[in-house]
């Protein structure tokens, strides 16, 4: 049994991390894929997710806020509320603009909240991080807590999944599609497109926060580095591509693909000299930078292509994937 | 007074004049190519790490390795578009948008691959600045500030005085027009390009002068250069050379103690400042001081 | 440029979505003045547009000449010596009127200050105001200078796209009178117009479209006798 724990404690690990980023696809196929909003600053909204629940939850501390000690599901709460709150304002600024705008923004403000984390130490301790973050199942022993912990993670990527089906093909999910598509043409039709698209920038950053407060209970410790702005978000971005943009399961699939490259490449270059492991890890930014590339030239539509809209159901015996969700 | 001149105003003209020249690049490449080039940063890293070995190896000045950093930012430029922008043309700019955000990041990981993650400096020791009845400046910021003016000169003319420089203008006016009038799109694309990586890659140079060289100096200049071409008004080049100047003004200027010895707002949220001057310039004006586009 | 007969037949196509055009004809012989009229929505301007490649042509066919021009690209039309000249946004606001001029010349390598001083002599308002942006003209002066940018290629044909809509009358008085002018150059001239009586007394022949497919041809002075086409077009 302990051999299994140390055998399977990687894939675990892995599927953990990927899971976490699966939820941060999600959140961006929710501004990108279905709403057509650029946000270059999922690291900034991860990173206020992670602030703020690793504030809520751990034990008191002299050297800075928080100490709160709340339960774990109420730091999930609450990151979910300031990613929220922060996007509300960004995106009321910026969201009647063209795209662009929106995206320099949230770059902006990404670069705002990393300088606030590496300098306000009263707050978030500055560069030394915020340590001994509680996670979930810690009374278990350490493997059965890791799997718990996955499970978790897997039980939250349901339901937002679930979640964000039904929206897509609610009334709602049709007007985003419908903004997306031909904004001018929604507009003739007397839709709220500002609003909408709020709606969508809010969700959206709400769901990377939660990702944020997930990695933070994850890894039990949260530092400036850790929201090293270009690897988080371009990563989402790269696997939200790759998955399929407007499609929910390519983008949690995306994630997990994505991932299980970036880490298990990162094992291989490990093996090699100090100095050759340092620069292949460059090689392999540049990499991950070209196959976006690739894919954005021969493959747009990504692993899992948008589904179109559902029509109105006539035949109730259509296969559906939704046990694979 | 003298404190503030030296301190905080010649600084902030120098920082100025080095934003300038990137926003004129993302203004022309917005006005032209409709996206927000977010390589721009590091294509600016790129002409301060085109420029290294020249001064370092071989013991160049700084301004004789200006040409080569030019033409190595241009020659890369013209690759990038070639390999990575202009398939992608006939789709939304939005696309065009995304990868722009890689190929920031594949830039940046291939100099780091090339020159290493450590930070290098074109010149050490210390140079005594120049004294004029008080106010003192750095020599090298008198080059640059000189060069600066020197290449929006030269750009102003070129974008009067010749044909080329008039079918950019007139392209960023109105590209259906364009086309129909007979103007050779790609070709003035490649132009944009070149004269936008011209750009870049001084602005990359002079801030190895002004400080050190590292992975990151491009990256850093992106928000406070998409500040001054907003502000600008996106398309107009000469709006960017003034938001250039007020944004580089503004960074060093928020950091004077006007009330008692405190400054105005900590040095370290010095890149607050550009952002906070775009928001409000979205707010006020979206067009820009110089009645540009809104997209 | 040898003068060549532009002949589109059949035209059938749109903007991508629903045909506008469903089975137009039209012929411009050399140094001829042609007008398009018709009621809103018939397609005049999409058939304009279909002969100078801006529309998807799926049936159908434009000849210049010998040669087949169906399907190419705008800038290749205008080498073969077709200028086309667009209701809106038909100048660039940014740049001076002289460089407006200037880049209507953009494919030729020669020296133009004769085509130019030509433009200034034919629209005296436009040398005043040479170092203006075009943006700050009036309409008529913008369609001045936008029928001046066309003229710098010396076109053996020039397609005008509703040359005085919005215009105020003094203006359109003047534009026809132009335009006449330049045809008497031995340019021809395809013209789509709203002010359809005065358009039909200044052309050799006129079409009237109808639903995207030609109703009547004839020359300019039968159709404005025709009273069929003045009952409906022509406001009785």
């Amino acid at each position: 049994m302990a051999e299994l724990a140390t055998f399977l404690a990687y894939p675990v690990g892995l599927l953990t991390i990927a899971g976490i980023y699966a939820v941060m696809c999600l959140g961006l196929n929710v501004q990108w894929g279905f709403t057509g909003l650029f946000n270059a600053g999922i690291a900034g909204f991860f990173a206020v997710g992670a602030y703020t629940s690793a504030i809520l939850t751990t034990a008191p501390h002299p050297d800075y806020l928080g100490g709160f000690g709340l339960p774990v599901a109420v730091g999930l709460v609450c990151a979910m509320a300031t990613a929220g709150v922060v996007a509300l304002g960004i995106g009321w600024l910026t969201l009647s603009l063209r795209s662009d705008y929106l995206a320099i923004a949230t770059i902006g403000i990404a670069e705002i909240l990393r300088l606030i984390v590496k300098n306000e130490d009263w707050l978030t301790n500055g560069p030394r991080g915020i340590p001994a973050i509680p996670r979930p199942f810690e009374w278990l022993p350490p493997f059965p807590a890791q799997v718990a912990y996955l499970a978790l993670v897997a039980a939250i990527i349901a339901v937002i999944y679930i979640a964000l089906e039904r929206g897509l093909n609610s009334p709602w999910g049709r007007v985003m599609r419908a903004i997306r598509e031909n904004e001018e043409s929604a507009r003739a039709a007397g839709k709220d497109i500002m609003r909408r698209r709020l709606e969508a920038f809010v969700l959206g950053s709400m769901i990377m926060g939660l990702g944020g407060a997930l990695m933070a209970h994850s890894i039990k410790f949260i530092g400036p580095e850790a929201t090293e702005p270009l690897i988080v978000t371009f990563l989402v971005w790269v696997m939200l591509i790759a998955g399929g943009s407007g499609n929910n399961r390519g983008a949690i699939l995306g994630a997990v693909v994505i991932w299980a490259i970036w880490s298990m490449t990162e094992l291989v270059t490990r093996q090699l000299p100090a100095d050759w492991a340092l620069r292949s890890a460059y090689l392999r930014v540049f990499l991950i930078g070209l196959a976006l590339q690739i894919i954005l030239q021969r493959a747009s539509s990504g692993l899992l292509a948008e589904k179109p809209p559902k029509p109105i159901p006539l035949d109730e015996g259509e296969p559906k994937g939704r046990s694979r969700g | 007074m003298l404190e503030f001149v030296n301190f905080y105003l010649i600084p902030g003209l120098v920082l100025g004049s080095i934003y300038a020249l990137g926003a004129i690049g993302v203004s022309l490449i917005f006005g032209i190519l409709r996206f927000a080039h977010f390589a721009h940063g590091d294509m600016m890293t790129l002409g301060a790490y085109f420029a290294l070995p020249f001064i370092v190896t071989l013991g160049f000045s700084p301004y004789l390795a200006l040409p080569v950093a030019m033409l190595g930012a241009v020659a890369a430029a013209l690759l990038i578009d070639r390999l990575f922008y202009k398939p992608l043309r006939a789709q939304p700019s939005i696309i065009l948008l995304v990868a722009s955000f890689g190929v920031a990041l594949m830039i940046r990981a291939a100099i780091q691959f090339v020159w290493g993650p450590h930070s290098h400096v074109y010149a050490s020791g210390f140079q005594m600045p120049l004294v004029f009845s008080g106010i003192r400046v750095a020599e090298r910021h008198i080059y640059i500030v000189g060069l600066c003016i020197l290449l929006v000169v030269a750009l102003h003319l070129f974008l009067t005085r010749t044909k080329t420089g008039k079918a950019m203008r007139a392209l960023s006016d109105d590209p259906d027009l364009a086309r129909i009038t007979g103007i050779n799109t790609e070709r003035i694309i490649a132009w944009t390009w070149a004269l936008g990586a011209m750009l870049a890659g001084c602005a990359g140079v002079f801030v190895g002068m002004d400080t050190h060289v590292t992975t990151l100096i491009g990256w850093n200049m992106l928000l406070p250069v998409f500040a001054a071409a907003i502000l600008g008004g996106i398309g107009k080049p000469y709006g960017a050379i003034a938001g250039g100047l007020v944004i580089g003004l503004a960074e060093e200027v928020s950091a004077y103690p006007v009330f008692g010895n405190e400054p105005l707002l900590d040095p370290t949220y010095k890149s607050a400042v550009a952002f906070a001057i775009m928001v409000a310039m979205l707010l006020w004006r979206p067009s820009g001081l110089f009645r540009g586009r809104v997209y | 440029m040898t003068e060549q007969r532009l002949d589109a037949t059949g035209l059938q196509g749109g903007y991508g979505g629903a045909d506008v055009l469903h089975g137009v004809d039209l012929r411009v012989d050399p140094g001829e003045i042609v007008t398009i009229i018709g009621p809103n929505g018939a397609g005049k301007s999409t058939a304009l547009k279909a002969l100078f490649g801006l529309v998807q042509v799926h049936t159908g066919r434009v000849a210049y000449g010998d040669t087949d021009i169906t399907h190419l690209m705008p800038d290749r039309i205008t080498r073969l010596g077709i200028g086309y000249v667009p209701q809106e946004r038909n100048v660039f606001v940014n740049l001076t009127v002289h460089e407006n001029l200037e880049m209507g010349a953009y494919i030729r390598n020669d020296d133009i200050s004769g085509h130019l001083a030509r433009i200034y002599d034919l629209f005296p308002p436009l040398k005043e105001k040479r170092k203006e942006a075009a943006g700050l003209l009036s309409g008529g002066q913008r369609q001045m200078v936008a029928m001046g940018r066309a003229l710098m290629l010396d076109p053996a044909v020039l397609l005008l796209d509703e040359p005085t809509a919005g215009l105020a009358p003094a203006f359109v008085d003047l534009i026809f009178e132009r335009v006449q002018e330049i045809n008497r150059a031995g340019i021809g001239i395809l013209m789509v117009e709203q002010n359809a009586r005065h358009a039909l007394e200044i052309a050799d022949r006129g079409y009237v479209l109808v639903n995207g497919a030609n109703a009547f041809e004839d020359t300019g002075a039968n159709l404005l006798a025709n009273r069929e086409v003045a009952e409906a077009f022509l406001g009785g």
